[in-house]
């Protein structure tokens, strides 16, 4: 009996140490959760911190006098004159009188602060208006890129700052006069890449990973369709069926690097397809996609339910008909879900890509499946291994981009689940 | 005419003939009575029609498309004088890229030697036949398969059994991809992998520690000879998946337990997909954010505790990838942890025991298996992971186990020895592909036993 009795006691006083450890490890499991979430938080703030700047762009407003004899022109029209016409030198007189204290003697000082493309732009906007010859004009051009970091990221010690004291008091001068201005920046949205970081753009990378979005798509939606109906519904139960189902199984856990190197053993190396096209690329991602198109569309089938199959088998269907005219179109917001993630997965992958050899340096914007272009990940790789941080502003710029892609795939592939899913 | 325009073509001439099938059918069925008359439906007629026009020449024009690059180059290669024929694979492609750099006009004729400038004309001619060839073989093939399938449209034939054992088989060809993936992932990295060690011994790649595979271009270069041992590559690798696992294990467990068995529903909806969202943003980012923010905050952050610790440490490395596989190992936790039967976690409770002692004792230990294995797959993700340590991590391979110092991993060597300048006779080129090789080995070997834990441990308790 008092043995009972001190079991009892030895439980009771030892209860308050045991509920202190229920409480200890429900706060790991909390910390834990706070952990992964504060480092989502971290990377979002950092991204967003370090590259909102990029979304503006630096430029300078003032009357230009045209003065056909100092840009040695006389007529605009002419394609010939438009060529050797300087360009410059409008744009530098007229901001020679916009900076206080600039004279002739420092006219190289000023020149710096102009973007070396300005006057490309003032070459175009005098195609577009010949008749703008011989007047004066307010137009805006473009400033140097390190007008641009030094006007955004003045007192910041991690950028360098390029200017000259004198040209740092020019360019406050300017700023108080609004001469220097800020604007969203349309040439980020407008352009292809540059190794001028005022220049430089994300067009070129969206539209090639556009066009390889689309070989992926193309290719892999149908074949993991059809490759998921063979398996769910004909297969036989034997030796080979099992090994498709292993394979498939192994694929979508194999690196995505190892993608590449069949990439480049196979498509390029033996069948000589050329390199960094995005036709390769959409081939490479398709490998890679169709395990996980494959395996989603399967889970999509298995849930239409038995009855359906067999009052279409009642009333006299084939295999076939039952498949193609009632489980397909069931089946088919799962397989749109599962393909849409898919894709966003292809969308943000970059090793495979950088094997095939799309990380070269492309200004233009690629016009077709054929020619070379990079992808938006590829993109952001190459301006993050930048030395230069007003790249790495314009790659934190292109991560919200690429983000916001994924994000509104996500959310179409869940609503797509939300509107379309059925309950049986 | 183009490969893409001929696809075109062959998909508008199948179309034509499911038209032209159809219309056959029907007007067959017509004096007969109607089209119950018939054995299928008037679609399947001109479906098996389409079928036939399209299939075999869409065969056709792939093997054509896929082979005719290669037997251009060689046909061109062969037909140069004898004293230009290249001695190397390396010097056949720079030759031929001058070559279709000649015919495409990109270099202009003055810069070529006289046989270059004739090989040009070749390529031209060749490339000219070889698409003229393609375009009449592929219309051909599906003109004439199509009238075939047209021809047959009778009454009593039974199109609509033939449409589906043809259906049948195409989507047999689908799933049959992934054999064929395989294939060519263990035919590509095996073949070059068979010639990397046909230039180095085996047993330097397998237990040499030195690693720096620049080698001499030329023959009469004076250059070290490349060394390919591969241990730093494997330590650098370990290293920094072991740092990632420190990280994702505890933090993604923890969390997979408290999200099952304390968090009520509406934390779980909130907290799941936020978890979730981790595992979908791309390693691009996280590289990013490795490279530049969190490897200089280590670096600062050592050096004013008087540490000295490289800017490319295998820490931040690690630490970011370990943040990008936490999602990974919690939903893996999650779903075993669930699997596991709700009367053992009853009967522990009632027998008096608090919630945390019936995880602990109870449902840890019967889920463990299943946690091995998704630790395992967790493991695979880490050592195939590239882009956070191409960015972040380094390129010297240091032998060592100091996570403040660099060290460089298996995939960022593969990648920086195929991106740039290449050769493909080379050692350094056919490293990669014996790097890979390790890779995709190491990565099946731990996913077979890994899937074959949690398979086993799931029959155990359904």
């Amino acid at each position: 009996m008092t043995d009972q009795r001190s079991q009892a006691e030895i439980v009771r006083q030892s209860l308050k140490r045991r509920y202190r450890k229920e409480r200890r490890f429900r706060a790991y499991g909390i910390l834990a959760i706070a952990i992964a979430l504060s480092a989502l938080v971290v990377l979002f703030t950092d991204i967003i911190g370090k590259g909102y700047t990029g979304f503006t762009k630096t430029t300078i407003t003032m009357e230009v006098n045209l003065d056909g004899e100092m840009m040695y022109l006389d007529d605009a029209t002419d394609e010939k004159q438009m060529k050797m016409a300087d360009f410059v030198e409008p744009l530098l007189q007229a901001l020679i009188k916009q900076v206080p204290g600039a004279t002739e003697e420092n006219r190289e000082a000023v020149r710096d602060l102009l973007n070396p493309y300005a006057s490309n732009e003032l070459r175009e906007m005098l195609q577009a208006n010949p008749d703008w010859l011989g007047t004066t004009q307010t137009l805006t051009v473009l400033a140097h890129t390190d007008v641009d970091v030094y006007a955004k990221h003045a007192g910041d010690s991690a950028y360098s700052i390029k200017l000259s004291e004198r040209q740092q008091q020019w360019v406050d001068q300017l700023i108080e006069k609004g001469v220097v201005q800020t604007s969203f920046n349309d040439v980020f949205f407008t352009s292809g890449d540059s190794r001028d970081p005022s220049r430089a753009g994300i067009l070129g990378a969206v539209v090639g990973s556009l066009l390889t979005m689309i070989v992926t798509l193309v290719l892999s939606f149908p074949i993991g369709v059809a490759a998921a109906i063979y398996l769910e519904e004909f297969a036989p139960q034997n030796k080979l069926t099992d090994f498709i189902e292993v394979n498939i199984n192994n694929l979508a856990a194999v690196p995505s690097i190892i993608f590449g190197l069949l990439g480049l053993a196979v498509f390029i190396n033996l069948f000589g397809m050329p390199r960094s096209v995005p036709v390769v690329g959409g081939l490479v991602l398709t490998l890679m996609t169709l395990p996980t198109i494959i395996i989603s569309s399967r889970a999509a089938i298995k849930s239409v339910p038995p009855s359906i199959r067999e009052a279409a088998e009642g009333i006299g269907a084939s295999k076939m008909q039952v498949v193609l005219h009632h489980v397909l179109p069931l089946a088919m917001p799962g397989m749109l879900t599962g393909s849409i993630i898919g894709m966003a997965q292809a969308l943000g992958e970059t090793a495979p890509l950088l094997l095939i050899g799309m990380v070269a340096f492309i200004v233009d914007v690629p016009g077709g499946f054929f020619e070379s272009a990079t992808v938006l990940p590829v993109q952001v790789f190459l301006w993050a291994g930048s030395p230069e941080l007003a790249f790495i502003e314009r790659a934190s710029a292109a991560i919200m981009v690429l983000l916001a892609f994924l994000v509104s795939m996500n959310a179409l592939a869940i609503g797509l689940r939300k509107r379309l899913e059925r309950r049986w | 005419m183009q490969p893409a325009n001929l696809l075109l073509l062959t998909i508008v001439l199948s179309m034509v003939a499911y038209g032209l099938g159809y219309a056959r059918s029907r007007s067959l069925a017509m004096p007969m009575g109607g089209i119950r008359y018939l054995k299928s439906l008037p679609f399947y007629y001109g479906a098996r029609a389409a079928l036939w026009c399209g299939i075999p020449a869409l065969i056709v024009l792939g093997l054509w498309a896929a082979f005719q690059g290669k037997v251009i180059q060689t046909l061109v290669i062969s037909s140069l004088p004898q004293e230009m024929l290249p001695a190397s694979e390396g010097r056949a492609s720079l030759l031929l890229s001058k070559i279709s750099n000649v015919a495409n006009g990109s270099l202009p004729p003055g810069f070529a030697e006289a046989p270059i400038l004739e090989a040009a004309e070749r390529l031209k001619a060749l490339r000219e036949q070889s698409r003229l060839f393609m375009s009449v073989l592929v219309v051909s093939v599906s003109v004439l398969a199509g009238f075939l399938g047209w021809i047959r449209v009778r009454p009593a034939a039974n199109a609509r059994t033939q449409v589906e054992a043809i259906l049948k088989w195409l989507f047999f060809a689908c799933a049959a991809l992934a054999i064929l993936t395989t294939v060519g992932i263990i035919f590509s990295v095996a073949l070059e992998t068979f010639r990397f060690f046909q230039l180095i011994p085996f047993t330097e790649f397998f237990f040499g520690s030195q690693w720096s595979p620049q080698t001499a271009l030329r023959a009469d270069q004076v250059a070290a000879q490349g060394a390919f041992g591969m241990i730093p590559l494997f330590t650098g690798t370990l290293l920094i998946s072991a740092i990632a696992m420190l990280v994702a294990v505890p933090v993604g467990l923890l969390s997979a337990i408290y999200l099952s068995e304390y968090a009520n529903k509406k934390v779980r909806s909130v907290v799941k997909p936020l978890l979730e969202m981790l595992a979908g943003i791309p390693t691009v980012v996280y590289g990013f954010f490795a490279a530049l923010t969190v490897a200089p905050f280590i670096s600062d952050f050592a050096a004013s505790m008087g540490i000295d610790a490289s800017s490319q440490s295998a820490l931040a490395a690690g630490g970011v990838m370990g943040i990008m596989i936490i999602p990974f190992v919690s939903s893996l936790s999650d779903d075993v942890i669930n699997a596991v039967p709700q009367t053992m976690r009853d009967g522990s409770l009632a027998l008096g025991a608090t919630q945390s002692e019936t995880m602990k004792k109870v449902i840890f230990p019967a889920a463990l298996p299943g946690i091995m294995g998704g630790v395992l797959l967790a493991v695979s993700r880490a050592i195939g992971e590239t882009m956070i340590v191409v960015m972040a991590a380094g390129l010297a391979a240091n032998l060592t186990a100091n996570p403040l110092e660099t060290v460089t991993t298996v995939t960022v060597q593969i990648v920086t020895l195929l991106t740039g300048d290449q050769e493909f006779d080379s050692a350094k080129t056919l490293a990669a592909f014996a790097l890979g090789a390790m890779l995709f080995l190491a990565t099946l070997l731990l996913n077979v036993v890994a899937l074959k834990i949690v398979r086993k441990y799931r029959e155990q308790y359904d």
